[in-house]
């Protein structure tokens, strides 16, 4: 059974915020980040009593760098037991990742590939006015704890429409999550039985059916989850032109767009309606989820083989898949576009996290062998159209009867501002990381 | 330009290497041999647990090498029938390896008994590692390993220390070749489907 009493909101439940506000933190000195976080320690969302009914207006989430347990005194013995990629921070593992290019490190933004980076606090809230009243009381908390400063900060909010999630590219999201097992969460037809806990939680056997080891000490490690953050700048601009350069009708871009993505933006999947958009069945959880590739769409005909989602989630077409799933969360930054409006240059975008229990055998390896490997189901010279990094050099293969469509040199649709890789502590993890002496 | 800059560092060697693979050659008409650098790559590509090891005409492969544990030839010898009805009983079982072939060697040439595992396969070695791991602990293929020296006690939890295994053992090749260069095995069973379906087409037309 998960102890959702000693573990923190973020991965389990999802607050009705329509906004958000991330700040990157550094630690001057480790008693200045320990008496920063012995003050925050009771507004942290906890899992068991965060739900999506809450009175309340705000919901506070913290993580930290493998140097921000540094920062905090953690002894150095134990700072080698985490694993070697959370070690070295994501900016490190860039080629590794494939975020090269313009993507590279080189050009964050946010000091996130800077070796300070300790921590990100992540507030959700309600609405925006709540949003600023606590961005207010947090720079007044901060400024009554010494060492503590914040390198950077992003706030997120909704666009319009609001009823239903959805990023500045206009494509319907969350339609495929994982549901873990001992929540009490049922899974969405087609999304498979409930994922082992320990995929996503450290102490929990994870699919393999054992427990794999811990970081130390067990009372950190414990209860506690990696998140590989990203901020992807969405450049929508860019995106509609190639919709209007590969399409004449609104129909034949509605298509393009879905090609690329394997969805239709109203959410409908392809391997379902190849032809035709279906709002209906895209926004209902029932159905939306509820497919296959190996069986419905061997081919790619419905949904192309190097379509996003098909590479996020190869479904039956990949081998253990139970051991790939990943928790996301996260929402949009910057103004919306409105459609008719030419691209103005402000930065727009979405800035997620994946959540999983072992960052290299996860989010890694989707990154690696999923979104920029050229060669994914033998593609020769695609990589993800949206989350692979694309210099105009990449293709987008679409199989077609009788022959395949191969859209040649496909442009930078987002770019990687940044990411990080954090550290999400349980509940009694905080308290022991807010009361370390140094050198214990 | 942002452009500009992309491409002047793909060309520059200074910038160090990309993990872009080039696109695959589809040139299979002319057999291909490669003479490799004795650490197994030419340039430091990093994979998720280390170098990658470069495509060759003969795609990818390993060859690990390990001292047996004394007693244990028979249980090893053993488990070369042990594979060989699970593929009888589930062909596909090795599939998710991409394996072209497999070889399993006992070879003691003065220095103890040693055990080869040599495997030919269309994907390389760092990518599917895990998954391959979890393969060979649902269908027991894991448990000749144990009789190998120097193989992790914590095997079952402990995946990086698994891979760590591989590597260590791992003797790169330094000369491949390949009488149909840089092909897929699914490339190569496609082929052969279409000649088949193509034969039986011209049988209808009669």
């Amino acid at each position: 059974m998960l102890e959702l009493e000693d573990i923190q909101h973020f991965l389990i439940s999802r607050p009705p915020a329509l906004t958000a506000r991330y700040e990157f933190l550094t630690f001057r000195q480790h008693t200045g980040g320990q008496a920063w976080l012995t003050g925050i320690l009771e507004k942290v969302g906890i899992a068991s009593r965060v739900g999506s009914g809450e009175l309340d207006s705000r919901w506070l989430t913290v993580a930290f760098t493998w140097r921000g347990l540094q920062a905090l005194g953690l002894n150095e013995k134990c700072l080698a037991t985490f694993p070697e990629e959370f070690r070295q921070g994501m900016a490190a593992r860039a080629k590794i990742l494939g975020t090269t290019g313009a993507n590279h490190p080189n050009h964050w933004v946010g000091h996130l590939s800077n070796p300070e980076l300790h921590a990100i606090v992540v507030l959700f809230a309600r609405n925006v006015e709540e949003r600023e009243r606590c961005k207010i009381e947090r720079e007044q908390y901060l400024s009554g704890c010494p060492g503590v400063e914040v390198l950077s900060s992003l706030d997120l909010e909704a666009i319009p429409p609001f009823n239903y999630a959805h990023e500045h590219f206009g494509y319907r999201d969350r339609l495929s999550q994982p549901a873990i097992e001992g929540t009490g969460d049922q899974p969405t037809p087609g999304s498979g039985p409930p994922v082992k806990p320990g995929e996503f939680f450290l102490g929990y056997p994870d699919d393999s059916g054992s427990q794999p080891i811990l970081p130390q000490p067990e009372v950190l490690a414990r209860n506690g989850s990696y998140l590989a953050y990203l901020r992807l700048e969405e450049h929508v601009g860019a995106f509609r032109d190639f919709l209007r350069q590969h399409g004449k009708t609104s129909e034949e871009r509605e298509l393009i767009a879905a090609k690329l993505m394997g969805r239709w933006r109203s959410g409908a999947p392809l391997a379902l309606t190849p032809q035709k958009d279906d709002p209906a069945l895209g926004a209902d959880m029932q159905r939306t989820n509820n497919f296959d590739y190996g069986k419905m769409d061997p081919h790619g005909y419905g949904c192309p083989l190097g379509a996003h989602i098909r590479r996020m989630n190869p479904r039956d077409t990949a081998s253990n898949m139970r051991q790939h799933k990943m928790i996301r969360r996260g929402g949009t930054y910057g103004p919306p576009l409105p459609d008719d409006a030419p691209e103005d240059g402000v930065e727009r975008g979405i800035a997620a996290f994946v959540g999983c229990a072992s960052l290299v055998r996860q989010f890694e390896f989707a990154m690696n062998v999923w979104t920029n490997d050229p060669n994914f189901h033998q593609l020769g010279n695609d990589r993800d159209p949206f989350l692979g990094t694309q210099d105009g050099t990449f293709d987008m293969t679409i199989p077609k009867r009788p022959i395949r469509k191969k859209i040649k040199g496909l442009p930078a649709f987002t770019t990687v501002r940044g990411g990080a890789y954090f550290f999400l502590p349980g509940i009694k993890a905080l308290r022991y990381l807010a009361t370390l002496s140094s050198g214990s | 330009m942002a452009t500009q800059s992309l491409t002047e560092e793909r060309n520059s060697a200074s910038k160090g290497p990309e993990i872009v693979e080039k696109p695959r050659t589809n040139d299979w008409t002319n057999p291909q041999a490669m003479a490799i650098p004795k650490e197994g790559y030419f340039k430091v590509e990093p994979g998720r647990y280390g170098p990658v090891f470069p495509q060759t005409p003969a795609n990818y492969g390993f060859s690990v090498v390990a001292k047996v544990k004394p007693g244990r030839e028979k249980a090893i010898r053993d488990y070369g029938k042990n594979i060989e009805e699970a593929v009888k009983a589930a062909p596909s079982v090795l599939a998710p390896l991409k394996l072209h072939y497999l070889r399993w060697v006992l070879f003691d040439v003065g220095s103890g008994l040693h055990f080869m595992y040599q495997g030919i396969f269309d994907t390389d070695f760092d990518k599917y590692l895990e998954d391959a791991v979890a393969l060979f602990n649902k269908s027991g293929i894991t448990t000749v390993f144990v009789n190998l020296e120097g193989w992790p006690e914590d095997w079952k939890t402990n995946v990086p220390a698994v891979i760590k295994f591989f590597r260590d053992h791992q003797c790169p090749s330094f000369l491949e070749y390949g009488e149909y260069p840089f092909v897929s095995a699914d490339e190569v069973k496609k082929a052969l489907t279409l000649k088949t379906a193509f034969s039986n087409m011209l049988d209808q037309m009669q």
